[in-house]
């Protein structure tokens, strides 16, 4: 595991995700109301464009999850998992917050 | 050690035995080989013809999400099935391979029948079935010129409406004397020969092609008909009935039935205890089908014997159709010719209204046998499912049009009664899953039972089951808010509520959603008058606000400045062009009066705007749920009919609305007379010029379900017509639902019209001096939401690629050409070919 610096803790809004260019992958980063970050993939995998960071970030009977702003499918932000298609997932990447540095973990 | 079930054809019903498959088989005993000849997986091919008017083969697909990766499945596209050899168990492919199987299912279709005409294999003659065939028309076609279908069936129309759609003047060819003659009687044949004639058809009924000829270039040239007539034309498309796909039953040993087809008992296996056949190449005991609803039923009872369940027989099918045209509206089920011993019919015919309806019943008038309905085929979801039960009421009461008004009544269905025909759901198990509560709406009743995601022509049926249950009746917005868009509208003006976080944590659960959050933001916008990217408030906005711009299908954004009216001077336009080549952008007239320029990346969208703002343009709010267009025409300036000024007023209009966001989208219109060249009565306000001054329409739209705008008030001043309408949108922004257009909430009241009539021309409520006040706050506070974002540094900072790369270009984007422009690549997603152990992940990392 190797982990990259991403950006500073406040460059990421509550429940407001960016996107970040990591090692070539392009990660979508959120952080939730109660102060939890999560990376996951950006590239929406029903539409193929680069735009789940641009989702409107929410929850699901409390799971917090983002909504991809292409056709509205819900993934959970924990596992990646589709809500609204179960077997279709976004990738996951560990993400942590060191003295007010946002890192992203890639293997 | 898991068993080799091989499916030859990856059509409709090939697909749905696979998902059968999927759903039943936990056990994995079988691993599934599908050969598909076609270069594309399973598609929509009763949707076919939304192919020409719009629709991609990604959205026919019929490939349901998690097939792809599902290791017991291998989907072969552009692969045939060449030979069988029963003696080994194996299939020859046109690959070269031999597939050895357990079990053999036959799902190859139908193909489209030539009737041997002269010249029929000329350059310029094409058939419709597949997806390539339609390409193939649509290179052909030319818009302006004649084209013919032979054929009057209901895949003829639908052939010849799709030529209409490309621009051409169809004509349709049909031996018989009427259209449709396999569905329709004679008095049916007559209205729908006239209600095809409306929409433009050419028909030509009793005659035969004679002849296709070629022209100087050796290609289709003209086409003669029985009776004389010559069609010049270069495009022929036959549509003369279908023939089943049995070539394999030669090399295999396998019988026909009398009339082709595959020959299978009544549980569709062949003599063969290993080999099945499915779908339209099967012949049921002798009878072949060619609708998809019995073919999914084929599907489901062998998929049953697969995975050893108990089954059912296959009991054949009635043969119901709805033609899907646009415009016309036709139905035939059951018995539709009255051809059982005894039969009578009831028929109702309106030649005013163009429509005609007839029951046949049984001999004692107490069972309907089938029916036919031209022109107005609305009850037909209650009718077909009543085919061969005791009528509800009096035949007269069920066909006459006051009686049915309302919508379908499903409470009139006997239990076992087929709500869903596409996946065979009776009204029982739909109300089973409605009491147990597992469905409280139309999509989780979609994701029980199945039904509704066929076709789509039973949704209202489920509706109104969801209704009778009185399940369907509550406005929650959603699972964070009990209370519905107005009801919250009225919270945040009673308690001065301006932020989504204390609205959720005081009147709602939990943190929102996509549904919650731009409606609560959409009625933040419209009583609090903040910058819509302002502080928490950004976070709630749908990305097409959140960027100020509309996303495209590649994840870049379009950019609509506001052209007030439509009129533009010269220096604008120069302006627009040199930002579009600038940072090379498609650009494209929309039907809205303005320019579109698209494939901007999200870190371009400042410096854009910029350039747009220096040279006097503001945002065009293309992407808000918020006043869109005032269309005009040219008016008294120019035109020699005006009798009012109507680009003045469009753009006065257009200046006084902008940015006031709504429930949906607001669209106007203003014309200078009643010619009405600006279609202001398909906006949601319009606004027709007369002699004393102006006409006030409300509610129509284009889009999904058009309507005419209807008459508001008359003969206005310009004073007089600006305060209604202020009142007018400031009552719909307050009292209508999410989504809700102007049409719609209309309807939502008792007497619909009339009421809004009521309450903003006569003040029976008493607050017009309010919604006009409401108005006026908005109107002052206007300011142009792009020029804020420039002047604002925080707002800007979001305008970027990647948080760590803010100018890095996004590399998932890229654009080929297309007539001089750029259009977006298409997008690789996972190819058709099942490859275990290959998940998502990997690829993304890659990508
Ligand atoms: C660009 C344009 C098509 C064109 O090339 O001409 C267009 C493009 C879009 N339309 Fe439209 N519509 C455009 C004129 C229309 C018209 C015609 C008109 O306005 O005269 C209609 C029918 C009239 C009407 O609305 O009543 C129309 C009915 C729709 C609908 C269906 C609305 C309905 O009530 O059923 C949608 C979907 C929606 O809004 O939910 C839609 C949605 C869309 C969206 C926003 C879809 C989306 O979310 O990405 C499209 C993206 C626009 C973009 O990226 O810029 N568009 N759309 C037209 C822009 C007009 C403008 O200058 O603003
Ligand atoms: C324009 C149009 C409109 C229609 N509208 C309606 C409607 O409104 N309602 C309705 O019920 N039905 C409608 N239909 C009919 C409906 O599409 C068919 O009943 C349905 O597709 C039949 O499914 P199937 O799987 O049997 O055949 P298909 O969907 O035709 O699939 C057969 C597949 O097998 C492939 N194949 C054939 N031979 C081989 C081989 N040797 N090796 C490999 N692959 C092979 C073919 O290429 C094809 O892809 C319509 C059809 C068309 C063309
Ligand atoms: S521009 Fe309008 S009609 Fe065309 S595809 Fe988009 S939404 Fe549909
Ligand atoms: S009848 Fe076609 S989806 Fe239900």
């Amino acid at each position: 595991m190797r982990w990259h610096v991403v950006c500073r803790e406040p460059d990421v809004p509550t429940d407001f995700g960016v996107a970040a260019l990591v090692r070539g992958h392009t990660v979508a980063l959120f952080r939730t109301g109660d102060d939890e970050l999560f990376a996951l993939g950006n590239v929406d995998p029903f539409s193929g464009a680069g735009v789940i960071s641009r989702g409107i970030v929410g929850d699901r009977r409390g799971e917090p999850t983002v909504s991809s702003p292409m056709h509205k499918q819900v993934f959970s932000l924990r596992s990646g998992e589709c809500l609204d298609d179960p077997g279709t997932r976004l990738p996951i990447y560990p993400v942590r917050c060191r003295a007010g540095v946002v890192e992203v973990g890639t293997d | 050690m898991s068993k080799t079930l091989v499916i030859i054809g990856h059509g409709m019903v090939g697909n749905r035995l696979v998902e059968e498959i999927r759903e039943r088989d936990s056990a994995e005993n079988w691993r599934i080989v599908v050969l598909g000849e076609e270069p594309y997986a399973a598609y929509d091919r009763v949707g076919l013809s939304s192919y020409m008017t719009g629709s991609t083969a990604e959205e026919l697909s019929l490939l349901s999400s998690g097939t792809l990766e599902d290791r017991r499945v291998e989907l072969r596209t552009g692969v045939g099935a060449t030979d069988i050899d029963r003696a080994t168990r194996t299939v020859s492919t046109t690959a070269g391979e031999t597939l050895r199987y357990d079990a053999l299912v036959l799902a190859t279709g139908s193909r489209p029948f030539v009737p041997p005409v002269p010249g029929s294999d000329l350059e310029g003659c094409h058939v419709y079935r597949t997806l390539a065939d339609l390409d193939g028309i649509r290179s052909a076609a030319v818009p302006g010129s004649d084209g013919v279908v032979v054929g009057g069936g209901l895949l003829g129309l639908e052939a010849a409406d799709a030529l209409r759609a490309l621009g051409m003047r169809a004509h349709v060819v049909e031996v018989a004397p009427r259209l449709m003659p396999v569905q329709v009687d004679e008095g049916g044949g007559a209205v729908l020969a006239r209600l095809v004639g409306d929409l433009g058809l050419e028909v030509h009924t009793g005659v035969a092609t004679s002849g296709a000829h070629a022209g100087v270039d050796g290609e289709l040239g003209s086409v003669t008909l029985t009776d004389g007539t010559e069609i010049a034309t270069k495009l022929l498309v036959f549509s003369a009935g279908i023939r089943p796909r049995d070539e394999l039953a030669e090399p295999a040993g396998l019988p026909r039935g009398g009339r082709g087809g595959f020959l299978v008992d009544g549980n569709c296996r062949t003599e063969d205890p290993r080999v099945w056949a499915i779908g339209e190449c099967a012949a049921v005991r002798g009878q072949c089908h060619g609708l998809v609803a019995p073919g999914y039923r084929m599907a489901a009872a062998v998929a049953d014997q697969l995975t050893e369940r108990g089954h059912a027989e296959f009991q054949g099918a009635d043969g119901a159709t709805k033609l899907k045209l646009v415009g016309v509206d036709v139905a035939s089920f059951g018995d539709a010719h009255g051809t059982s011993e005894g039969a009578l019919e009831v028929v109702y015919a309106n030649n005013a209204e163009g429509t005609y309806a007839k029951l046949v019943l049984d001999d004692d008038a107490s069972t309907l046998l089938g029916g036919v309905l031209v022109g107005d085929a609305s009850a037909y979801d209650t009718l077909r499912p009543l085919t061969g039960t005791a009528l509800p009421a009096p035949p007269e009461q069920l066909l006459l049009p006051a009686a049915r008004s309302g919508g379908p009544s499903t409470g009139v269905l006997p239990g076992e009664a087929t709500v869903c025909s596409c996946h065979n759901v009776r009204k029982t198990d739909i109300a089973a899953v409605i009491a147990s509560g597992a469905a409280e709406d139309v999509t989780g009743l979609k994701s029980c039972t199945k039904a509704g995601t066929g076709c789509g022509s039973c949704v209202p049926m489920l509706k109104s089951l969801l209704d009778e249950a009185g399940v369907a009746t509550s406005d929650a917005l959603c699972e964070h808010f009990a209370q519905s868009r107005s009801e919250l509208f009225e919270i945040v003006r009673a308690t001065g509520i301006t932020t989504f976080s204390r609205l959720v944590a005081e009147y709602g659960t939990g943190r929102g959603c996509d549904i919650c959050k731009p409606a609560v933001a959409s009625i933040l916008a419209s009583s609090v008058n903040s910058h819509i990217l302002d502080e928490e408030q950004a976070g709630l906005q749908d990305t097409n606000d959140r960027f100020l711009a509309n996303m495209q299908r590649n994840g870049t954004y379009s950019v609509v400045p506001r052209v007030p009216g439509g009129e533009i001077t010269p220096d604008k336009l120069i302006t627009l062009g040199q930002v579009a080549t600038e940072f090379g952008l498609y650009t494209k007239i929309t039907g809205g009066q303005r320019i579109d320029m698209f494939g901007a990346r999200v870190e371009h969208l400042p410096e854009i705007w910029r350039r747009l703002v220096e040279a006097g343009f503001e945002s065009g709010h293309a992407y808000g749920k918020a006043l869109r267009t005032v269309k005009s025409c040219v008016g008294t300036d120019w035109c020699r009919y005006g009798v009012q000024d109507s680009v003045t007023m469009a753009i006065r209009l257009e200046m006084r609305y902008r940015g006031l966001r709504a429930p949906h989208k607001i669209k106007a219109g203003v014309s200078g007379c009643a010619r009405e060249c600006a279609e202001a009565r398909s906006k949601d306000f319009g606004v027709i010029a007369t002699e004393r001054g102006w006409n006030l329409y409300v509610g129509g739209n284009g889009g999904f379900e058009p309507r005419h705008a209807e008459l508001l008030a008359s003969d206005l001043t310009d004073e007089e017509l600006i305060r209604l309408i202020d009142r007018f949108l400031m009552f719909y922004i307050r009292t209508a639902e999410r989504l809700q257009r102007t049409a719609g909430w209309i309807e939502s009241f008792d007497n619909g019209l009339e009421h809004v009539r009521e309450v903003v021309v006569e003040d029976s409520l008493g607050i017009v001096a309010e919604l006009e006040a409401a108005m006026a706050r908005h109107t002052a506070s206007y300011t142009d939401e792009w020029r804020a974002v420039l002047d604002d540094s925080e707002k800007l900072s979001r305008f970027v690629s990647f948080v760590n790369a803010p100018d890095s270009p996004d590399p998932t984007i890229s654009f080929t050409e297309e007539r001089g422009q750029i259009r977006p690549e298409p997008i690789d997603l996972p190819t058709p070919v099942a490859q275990p152990g290959q998940d998502r992940v990997t690829e993304e990392v890659s990508a």
